[in-house]
């Protein structure tokens, strides 16, 4: 980026590494007026917190009296005498695993179907995108638990039950209420999609490629960075779920603890049982864990991802 | 784009012209029904909150028998004695701070990281995006401290101030992309006339980003509106609540006299998201598909 800019003004801006000049000094010191308010949300409201997160964790504290030092003793508790923590772990875990897949699978049909649309497409794009944006309120929450509820809809429907109130299906509404919201990595892929360019597909249609093969060898690959920005964003997101598991469970993670989300647990453990050092220390182990699958995802990525623009380098 | 067929069919000018286009048929019949099935939730959201009482569980008729407004008026009387009116113009409040919170703040930041030149600004960037992917919950807590020790517990604050600081890193990063796709020769033309960065940025570079300034105004305002974590945790006075807060008092309720009037706030606080949908619905769409496309 910095390299391709034109010197119009000469000595206003130099390109070497101290800025001696004083214009250069003057816009030196422009940049940090331009970025004081994100300088102070970065360190007093991420940075220090993340470092007091670090530090409660290994305390015991409840808001009202002095933290006091326990070593690693809320770690110890967490993995190995807390049942319920395990069971946050392994519903999210499994939320994760299901949801994230289910929605992206399902965006990227509908994106190649609307690819191929030649009417309606930006009507569909629209209609389709709605769920992402009132999906993650409470109103949708509520309306899904009466659906999935004893004598809802699903139940008259499929004659299960009501979802809600059966251990490991109440997780499954969950995660359906995030595959209904897959219109925001449709778009995105759909996006991705109208950029490969045409060519491609032509040259692969004069060598005789049907279609599965042209999706293969060129759709997929050519769509491979937009797969990954979605994959990681939604896994990232998917980790958080919060509301929808409040509403479902109404508000206590029920039926047997099933959609005890990780998130809500932590919010159990810390505003509502004030164990704030407990909290903290499940906050840092959900901070490692999203930062270990996206550095995996990142290094795995180099395999898969293909980016044509560094092609060759 | 509309002239030129979609790429990847394998063009049917060969073949003798066909009457009905049977693949584009079936195409939309498949559309039409995946669109059935996700409407459906947002249509018996609509029909229970007419419903009578005795109607609402129990049948599968989406219609009501007859329209019940009276949950309606049960709904404007609001929760725990805080009118609906009420708990909309706290939704509101904290929706619109939000939203000049963080295009102000953000749109400074990105300017500088897309624009301006200063020490660190490399390990700074990754910095920023790198927030973008830091949970929530590893800050959560020691905010929650700091909004305590400040006295703003149970303000508005804890929920508007932060966006005032561009700690929504996601928006940072949608206007630098912008703002990166934008003619660098219009800054230099200024800075020739004499034009410092300040008046460069507010004359010529934030007129030019109102497309990504809209969308993060829109997204803001939708995200927050619809936002329920920070506020159940920072908002407990009733006569503070947000419309989100107040259904909140349904989650416990299994009583199926209240389903009527529920889904009818329910309906009430969905409005404003779906007018801003139906008024913005272009900017939401290719906001949301550039910020993956570009990156």
């Amino acid at each position: 980026m910095t390299t391709t800019d034109i010197p119009v003004a000469p000595a206003r801006e130099g390109h070497g590494k101290p800025p001696k000049k004083r214009g250069g000094r003057r816009r030196e010191g422009a940049a940090w007026v331009f970025l004081s308010p994100w300088v102070l949300g970065a360190s007093v409201l991420t940075l220090l917190p993340m470092a007091v997160s670090l530090y409660l964790s290994f305390t015991d504290y409840d808001m009202f009296n002095a933290p006091r030092w326990v070593g690693l003793r809320n770690y110890v508790q967490m993995f190995t005498e807390d049942p319920r923590y395990w069971r946050s772990v392994g519903s999210t875990l499994t939320y994760v695993v299901i949801a994230v897949p289910l929605q992206l699978a399902v965006a990227l049909a509908v994106a190649l179907a609307l690819k191929f649309m030649r009417r309606g497409k930006a009507f569909y794009r629209s209609a389709f995108y709605a769920p992402s944006l009132l999906g993650a309120s409470m109103s949708i929450a509520l309306v899904w638990r009466a659906i999935f509820n004893d004598g809802g809809t699903v139940d008259n429907l499929l004659g299960t039950g009501g979802w809600v109130n059966r251990p490991g299906w109440a997780m499954l509404a969950v995660a359906l209420l995030t595959v209904w919201q897959f219109g925001a990595p449709m778009v995105i892929f759909l996006a991705g999609l109208q950029q490969i360019p045409g060519e491609l597909y032509e040259a692969a249609a004069v060598d005789g490629a049907g279609r599965w093969r042209q999706f293969l060898s060129i759709t997929l690959p050519m769509l491979s960075p937009v797969v990954f920005f979605n994959l990681v964003l939604q896994t990232i997101q998917a980790f958080q779920v919060f509301t929808p598991a409040f509403a479902v469970s109404g508000g206590k993670g029920g039926p047997a603890d099933s959609t005890l989300f990780y998130t809500l647990y932590l919010y159990d453990r810390g505003f509502v049982a004030s164990h704030m050092g407990y909290a903290s220390a499940m906050a840092w182990v959900l901070l490692l864990v999203i930062g270990a699958v996206t550095a995996v995802m990142f290094r795995t990525s180099r395999s898969w991802v293909f980016y044509a623009d560094e092609e060759g380098r | 784009m509309t002239a030129i067929p979609p790429t990847g069919t394998t063009p049917p000018a060969a073949a003798p012209r066909r009457s009905v286009p049977w693949p584009r048929v079936a195409l939309h019949a498949g559309a039409l029904a995946v669109l059935a099935v996700m409407l459906y939730p947002l249509a018996w959201l609509l029909a229970t909150s007419l419903k009578p009482a005795k109607e609402v569980i129990a049948s599968l008729n989406l219609l009501p028998s007859h329209l019940e407004w009276s949950n309606y008026t049960t709904a404007l009387e609001g929760v725990n004695g805080v009118s609906v009116w009420q708990l909309l113009t706290n939704s509101l409040l904290i929706a619109g701070g939000a939203v000049l919170g963080n295009v102000l703040s953000c749109s400074l930041a990105a300017y500088a990281f897309a624009r301006l030149r200063f020490r660190f600004r490399g390990p700074l960037f990754a910095f920023m995006i790198a927030t973008i992917m830091l949970p929530h919950h590893a800050v959560l807590i020691p905010q929650y401290i700091i909004f305590n020790q400040l006295g703003m517990v149970n303000t508005y604050w804890p929920l508007i101030l932060p966006k005032f600081l561009a700690t929504e890193a996601f928006f940072v990063f949608l206007i630098v992309q912008f703002m990166r796709g934008l003619p660098r020769e219009l800054e230099e033309a200024a800075r020739i006339d004499g034009c410092g960065p300040f008046r460069s940025f507010f004359l010529i570079i934030l007129p030019l980003t109102r497309p990504a300034l809209i969308t993060t105004a829109i997204f803001t305002f939708i995200w927050t509106w619809n936002d329920f974590f920070t506020q159940l945790i920072y908002l407990f006075s009733p006569e503070k609540f947000t419309l989100t807060l107040a259904l909140r008092s349904f989650v416990d309720a299994s009583s199926q006299s209240a389903f009527g009037p529920m889904f009818a706030m329910s309906v009430i606080a969905l409005l404003p998201i779906v007018l801003f949908f139906l008024a913005f619905q272009r900017f939401l769409v290719e906001g949301m598909a550039s910020s993956g496309v570009k990156g």
